[in-house]
């Protein structure tokens, strides 16, 4: 197995096992979602309409849990030493981080996510359509929150500090990801230029996330 | 038995005035030594010193405020700097989730692709090594139960899974028991014979007798 390779497996068999995290962000995308038929009203026509942006705002929201722990504990267990003494570049650590992040907490929330649109009273082809811009788009999420983990990992409570920097950076996705959804489902909106766009994010931010997230590790370091 | 080491390359670090300064205060300065094949150089000093630092900037984890640093393989060009080196810090890289065995597959994996011209250290090599180490019997617990003592061996067992020339080890005794030094010392006699290099920073005795001793005061 190449060296991304090992990284990305590492990463998930961390998430997944206990005290990884994996599973609460997916309880907690669960119970936002959850929450907002309560405080909406059973407006059935109201949810099928926000339907697509609660499930997306809650993906977002969701993806930001565990990020704190990705680099942090690297840095706190000597992980980080060993790996730059290995001399293999830190930018591979952070992509093989974000994507196996991606795999163990990412992918869950996008299976989860038209099962929970049922209970938003989304159509069909609304369901289909949210699952796609979710897939498109939930990695480039993950990508801008390894930035964000990276330049906390010095910190002693990061978390709160990757929310307010990472979220500011994901709204384009979100806007171009429910822009997308939308056109799928109501008929003169527009579905492929969005979903391209958001597409062109994620692949943006696998290249780019990484080279900022190792310069960011670098200082993190001193 | 571990799978005995080929002979390494001649291979020689040369440091010339190196300083170092943290935080706006200066460490060290003008520490300047030069260690060859088979060559064991000890640092000593008063804590706070710099010898974790001088460790560190030689495995490419700091940066030198001052001098020059060369890790060269003889008859070759100046080789890049951190893929020749074993670094034994404080911190061991251990995930604690994770077993001993999945951890040293881990890190031999990660050390191995850098100089590929070295087998892949395989499941019999990782028991072997664990045994050597008196931590067979350890290999699926998961390291969180694992004492100091028991994580320093954990932490030996990882650098002698990927042969590398240059061992950097911050204080390897510690929280060794004398059975635990018994082997290090084997260990480093081990990797000298094969030509390797080790810079050893410690305020104990090392197991095997240094052939070089650089002691580091603290600045005025």
């Amino acid at each position: 197995m190449s060296l991304l390779g090992q990284i990305i497996a590492q990463t998930v068999m961390l998430g997944l096992r206990a005290g990884g995290g994996a599973l609460v962000g997916l309880v907690f995308f669960l119970a936002v979602v959850a929450v907002v038929p309560f405080g909406v009203g059973p407006d059935l026509n109201l949810l099928a309409r926000i339907g697509p942006a609660i499930l997306w705002i809650g993906v977002l929201l969701a993806s930001l849990l565990g990020l704190e722990r990705l680099f942090a504990a690297d840095r706190e267990d000597g992980s980080l030493d060993l790996y730059i003494a290995s001399g293999e570049p830190l930018v591979l650590l952070v992509l093989g981080r974000g994507i196996g992040h991606w795999i163990a907490t990412g992918l869950p929330i996008v299976i989860a996510a038209p099962i929970l649109g049922l209970m938003l009273n989304l159509s069909p082809i609304a369901l289909v359509a949210v699952t796609a811009t979710l897939l498109a788009g939930s990695p480039a999420l993950t990508f801008i929150g390894t930035v964000g983990a990276a330049l906390t990992a010095g910190l002693p409570r990061g978390g709160m500090l990757i929310a307010v920097l990472v979220l500011p950076l994901s709204v384009p996705i979100l806007i171009f990801g429910v822009m997308a959804t939308n056109g799928a489902v109501y008929d003169p909106e527009p579905f492929t230029a969005p979903f391209l766009i958001v597409c062109a994010f994620t692949l943006a931010s696998a290249v780019l996330a990484p080279l900022a997230g190792a310069l960011a590790l670098k200082v993190a370091l001193e | 038995m571990v799978k005995q080491l080929d002979n390494f390359p001649p291979f020689r670090v040369q440091a010339e005035a190196l300083g170092c300064v943290r935080g706006g205060r200066e460490i060290f300065r003008d520490v300047s030594f030069s260690v060859g094949p088979g060559q064991l150089l000890a640092i000593t000093g008063p804590n706070g010193a710099g010898k974790s630092s001088l460790l560190r900037i030689l495995a490419g984890l700091l940066e030198a405020s001052a001098g020059r640093l060369a890790q060269t393989f003889d008859g070759a060009a100046e080789a890049e700097a951190p893929s020749a080196v074993h670094y034994l810090g404080h911190l061991d890289g251990f995930k604690s989730a994770m077993s001993l065995r999945e951890n040293l597959a881990f890190w031999s994996r990660i050390y191995r692709q850098s100089d590929d011209h070295h087998a892949v250290a395989d499941a019999t090599d990782i028991e072997e090594a664990a045994a050597r180490l008196g931590l067979a019997h350890a290999l699926d617990l998961p390291v969180s139960v694992f004492s100091a003592g028991q994580r320093r061996r954990a932490g030996l067992a990882r650098i002698t899974l990927s042969p590398r020339p240059l061992w950097l080890l911050d204080e390897p005794t510690s929280a060794l028991d004398k059975q635990g030094e018994a082997v290090l010392g084997t260990l480093m006699g081990e990797h000298l014979g094969a030509g390797g290099v080790i810079v050893a920073a410690t305020h104990l005795d090392l197991p095997a007798g240094p052939d070089l001793t650089l002691d580091m005061a603290v600045p005025q």
